[in-house]
């Protein structure tokens, strides 16, 4: 694992608020993070505990109640260029009115000064690593869940940010599907030296893909638990998920998320 | 015929009675049937006029007017009418959709706009045309710059209140994520909130397009010396009702194909937006 010494993107005293009619929800209750550049930080945590809101607040789409966010030292207020985020909804956050292959080609052509060509190959190629090929003249809506979810992966994947902040991108795809995504974006996270951060229900799937675990707590929330991976690189499905060091970090994980949810954790451990 | 028994038909197609027998009695459900309505109604008028049941000074014979007005047309009077007339209609037309798109844009885009345009909108909006007539003839006389300005701004407040609210109905999670690509401000506004709210656009287009027709041929009916509507009024005053009957049918064939051209490049444009909603539905 990188040992940089600065921290990348850092997190200080986040807390958020919402008014909603019903009375002020707490979301996040002080969340402090550094994530050092080149890392892989998965997040962790039940349903509503603001997973999404904690990534949005990265990405600088809303604005934390109190707190900042700094980006190699500068503030976050408003989408910064080397960040790109995957919505959740990922259903909604494609175009209806682009086909896949310029669906995939938004990001390129709006963000870098590439030539026509290239921003065809570079389309393309990703078009083809999320096994679409085939589909570049379809519509968004003409696609299963599963294939838009990939369109939504292929098009932030394609811009190749420094930071890719990815909201549950894998939660409507087949076992095999998955597997092979989650290939995909380890492999550019090692080629390209990403900084990843990755929401997951999937608590394997977090140990696996990270080098670091990050689980917020019951709301309002703040950092649980907060657990360096040191699996060895490069990771395998089969031989890594059975050293006996994957098994202790998810049995860890799972027992603070079981003791969360007051479930008895007995069968985790 | 209820509609769950011919659903059962289509479902069993090796008890379905024969083709020839089925295209019968489905007539109803065809474009036929309503053309043949047509028909029926004006051989009735023909009928009526041929038995003098109604007086034929005041109501010819279809068949007179429909000879009229390939006479007419023959002749190249009415195209000689035709042509002024949508002339001022289409550069009335544009002027109006035109600044609808950019102004409802505009309102629904920037806070400071909506604003400032709103209570303007709201007042001017519920004039009936014919009112501001008189005035936009002091001003600007009785010309075409009159009747372009009255036609475009008729069409202004549908095509306006249309993309204002297509603007303000655009998913906040496609702006977001244009956001997100770099894609902000008046790019924003022309790659992301303009084709979103294109649905909207049409609809306020195509109600413009018939205000556009009915403004055209009162302006030309209060003011003018050619054009379809000068043609018309002139025609009942001259006591020529035949030729008077003759320019009506015309204004119905165009009505009719404009709107037929009108949908055509509509389901062109937004094939995405239908395609898009059924699958919203299921
Ligand atoms: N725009 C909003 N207005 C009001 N409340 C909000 C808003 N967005 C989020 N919340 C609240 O903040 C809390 C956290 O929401 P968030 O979407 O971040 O959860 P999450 O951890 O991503 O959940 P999930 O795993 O189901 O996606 C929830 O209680 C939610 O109701
Ligand atoms: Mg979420």
């Amino acid at each position: 694992m990188a040992n940089s010494t600065r921290p990348f993107l850092s997190l200080r005293g986040i807390r958020k608020t919402f008014a909603a009619a019903g009375g002020t929800t707490i979301a996040l209750n002080g969340v402090d993070l550094e994530i050092e550049r080149g890392s892989f930080v998965s997040v962790i945590g039940s349903s509503g505990c603001g997973k999404s809101t904690l990534l949005q607040i990265m990405a600088g789409l809303i604005e934390p109640t109190t707190g900042n966010v700094t980006i190699e030292g500068c503030k976050v207020d408003g989408p910064p260029r080397n960040v790109i985020y995957v919505f959740q909804q990922y259903t909604r956050s494609l175009f209806p009115w682009k086909t896949v292959e310029r669906n995939v080609a938004f990001g390129l052509e709006n963000r870098e000064q590439l030539s026509k060509e290239a921003i065809a190959a570079r389309t393309q190629e990703y078009i083809s690593l999320v096994k679409l090929t085939g589909f570049e003249r379809h519509y968004p809506w003409q696609l299963s869940g599963g294939m838009q979810q990939r369109v939504a992966i292929a098009r932030a994947l394609a811009c190749r940010p420094d930071v890719l902040l990815m909201d549950e991108p894998f939660s409507a795809v087949d076992a095999l599907t998955r597997v092979g995504l989650q290939e995909l974006v380890r492999s550019l996270w090692r080629e390209l030296g990403l900084t990843v951060v990755f929401v997951t229900h999937d608590v394997d799937e977090g140990v696996y893909l990270s080098t670091r675990v990050v689980a917020l707590g019951r709301p309002p929330a703040t950092v649980a638990v907060d657990l360096p991976i040191e699996l060895p690189h490069p990771r395998d499905q089969i031989a890594t998920r059975a050293l006996p060091e994957y098994l202790d970090y998810r049995g860890r994980l799972l027992a603070q998320l079981f003791a969360e949810e007051g479930l008895a954790a007995r069968g985790a451990a | 015929m209820s509609p769950s028994i011919e659903a059962d038909a289509s479902r069993l197609p090796a008890t379905a009675p024969p083709k020839s027998a089925r295209r019968v009695s489905l007539i109803w459900k065809t474009r036929w049937f309503g053309v043949g309505f047509i028909v029926l109604l004006l051989a009735l008028w023909e009928i009526a006029a041929a038995s003098g049941a109604v007086p034929s000074m005041s109501f010819p014979r279809m068949s007179a007017v429909m000879m009229t007005w390939w006479e007419l047309i023959v002749s190249g009077e009415l195209l000689g009418e035709l042509v002024p007339s949508l002339w001022r209609m289409f550069a009335g037309y544009f002027v109006g959709v035109a600044l609808g798109v950019a102004l409802g844009l505009l309102m629904g885009y920037f806070r400071f706009f909506y604003s400032l345009l709103e209570p303007i909108t709201e007042v001017l909006r519920p004039i009936p045309s014919p009112a501001y007539l008189p005035i936009v003839i002091l001003f600007l006389g009785i010309d075409d710059e009159m009747k372009i300005f009255m036609i475009a701004f008729a069409s202004l407040f549908p095509v306006l209140l249309n993309t204002y609210s297509g603007v303000r109905s655009v998913d906040p999670i496609q702006l977001q994520t244009a956001r997100t690509f770099g894609v902000t401000g008046w790019k924003l506004l022309w790659q992301i909130v303009l084709p979103s709210a294109a649905p909207y656009i049409f609809t306020g287009m195509r109600v413009s397009l018939a205000v556009a027709l009915i403004v055209m041929v009162i302006s030309e009916m209060v003011a003018a010396s050619s054009g379809i509507g000068y043609f018309i009024l002139s025609a009942q005053r001259g006591f020529k009702i035949r030729e008077m009957f003759a320019g009506v049918l015309t204004l119905a064939i165009v009505g009719y194909v404009l709107n037929r051209l009108f949908v055509a490049i509509e389901n062109r444009v937004l094939a995405w937006h239908y395609g898009y909603t059924v699958q919203q539905r299921n």
